[in-house]
């Protein structure tokens, strides 16, 4: 899997979570809970998305790892291709 | 003399339209509007649907993370508000409380999580993390708070299906206490999307069944056969008298008086002694005589045992040809669980000025024993001379009777 993939796969899940946002303009190293008006049930969200959706679990002790779009991707990369 | 509590803004949603004059049209005009809809595990079932625009005044995150009866309620609460011509900033947000009543809070919401697991071999890793905020019982009265950013007191009533009027007497309440300025307050009911109400009911051989869903609510009907279980909500604004008359807004009615009492004898069956004490202490509380009252907005269900006890209730306060007329809404859009008190109240306020008693539908053969003499307005409106007083009943499981009488404000 392509870092654009895993990107793709990340907005498609924050886009349910939060659909009335723009996802056109997102700037990958800026911070996405000031982005996307994200919060922390928001966050638990998206973990949630990836454990349902694609099994990949992110422990508490990584949860700062998906602060930006860019480390998100950086962060799950390894883990969508292992 | 105790604190004159008005009403100054009403919003509605129900089976019969999402605003009241809507809504009032249909009760006048003999409309119902049951459909049949497929819930998990039971199957086919008939009920009363909402179908307000829920991103009207949510957006969709927030309809997405809250619940249907936060929504119902947040919908009801915008539109009484405006209704109301009510700035919050003007009034302070710390001024205003919310109080809501609910049946029952947390069905829906664990249902659908336990769903949700089953897709998962029950796996509770896959439990949703907001499945406390989404069942905590204060949930749809503090939606209310965070989408209108309200810093007040805020709570939900639990009181089974006396709820609504229980909301509204809880909010009268709070602003004789002087604790809030503003007491936005009513009932809500989420509970159509819950099997498990259904499933109660039925095996308490008390859900309706009929092959036409528009026949099957006919409280005092010799066919009826149980409840038809409704969505709703119906909330109120209210203000202490002097407050509403300085912001010189239109004042819809007045809280004349109210009871509440618990029957203490059953779970589930009504207890008419105890209701014909509430209504007796609702008259006294409002100061009038039992002929005072113009019109009766009946709890009746529809269940064989439930009706036949109101009647006898009604019968024992106000004799066996009770001077008002007698009308009951559910026939029209089933039972709306914690809103019902509230709603069918909503429904009924309308005639202060139409003088018009909206009909009881479905009736087919009235029950003897539901018989009052010809005072229950049945199929066509009843036009009257002036109306003044209304007395609005509402009981629930547990024995939980709440009676509201409402009258003309002059």
């Amino acid at each position: 899997m392509t870092e654009e993939e895993v990107r793709t796969i990340v907005v498609n899940i924050i886009e349910e979570i939060a659909p009335d946002e723009d996802y056109n303009n997102i700037v990958d190293e800026e911070p996405l809970r000031d982005q996307l008006g994200l919060d922390s049930m928001d966050f638990l969200d998206i973990v949630m998305e990836l454990r349902k959706q694609y099994k990949i679990e992110v422990p508490e002790s990584d949860y700062a790892e998906l602060a930006s779009m860019k480390s998100t991707v950086k962060y799950l990369l390894p883990k969508f291709n292992s | 003399m105790q604190q004159r509590i008005v009403i100054t803004g009403i919003g509605v949603t129900s089976p019969l339209g999402n605003d009241l004059p809507t809504m009032r049209n249909n009760l006048l005009e003999g409309r119902s509007n049951i459909i049949e809809k497929e819930l998990r595990y039971i199957g086919k079932v008939p009920m009363g649907k909402c179908d307000f625009n829920v991103t009207k005044y949510q957006n969709r995150k927030e309809v997405r993370r809250g619940t249907r009866a936060g929504s119902i309620s947040i919908y009801c609460t915008h539109e009484a508000i405006n209704a109301a011509e009510l700035s919050i900033d003007k009034i302070g947000k710390d001024n205003i409380g919310v109080f809501v009543g609910i049946t029952e809070h947390g069905n829906v919401e664990t249902e659908n999580e336990i769903a949700n697991i089953k897709e998962f071999d029950y796996d509770v890793k896959y439990w949703t993390h907001h499945h406390n905020p989404r069942t905590v019982a204060n949930n749809p009265a503090g939606e209310v708070c965070l989408n209108l950013g309200i810093t007040g007191p805020h709570c939900c009533i639990g009181a089974a299906c006396a709820a609504g009027n229980y909301g509204l007497i809880y909010g009268a309440q709070q602003l004789i206490l002087g604790e809030c300025n503003i007491a936005i307050c009513g009932g809500v009911s989420e509970s159509t999307e819950s099997f498990g109400i259904f499933a109660g009911f039925k095996s308490q051989n008390a859900l309706a069944e009929n092959p036409d869903p528009n026949k099957a609510s006919r409280p005092f009907s010799k066919d009826r056969n149980g409840i038809v279980v409704a969505e709703g909500g119906a909330i109120y604004i209210l203000e202490r008298l002097e407050d509403a008359l300085e912001r010189g807004v239109n004042i819809i009615a007045e809280l004349a008086g109210w009871a509440i009492n618990t029957d203490a004898t059953d779970f589930v069956l009504p207890n008419s002694e105890r209701q014909a004490e509430c209504m007796r202490r609702a008259l006294k509380h409002a100061a009038i005589q039992p002929q005072e009252i113009d019109l009766i907005s009946t709890h009746a269900t529809g269940t064989p045992e439930g009706d036949v006890r109101e009647i006898a209730a009604i019968k024992e306060v106000f004799g066996t040809t009770p001077t008002c007329y007698i009308n009951n809404s559910k026939s029209f859009w089933g039972h709306a669980m914690g809103a019902a008190g509230a709603l069918e109240l909503a429904g009924n306020i309308p005639a202060f000025n139409d003088n018009l008693v909206h009909p009881t539908i479905n009736i087919g053969e009235l029950d003897p024993e539901c018989d009052l003499n010809g005072k229950i307005v049945i199929d066509s409106p009843c036009k009257v001379e002036e109306i003044n007083y209304i007395l609005n009943n509402s009981f629930g499981m547990l024995g939980i009777n709440a009676v509201l009488i409402i009258k003309k404000y002059k």
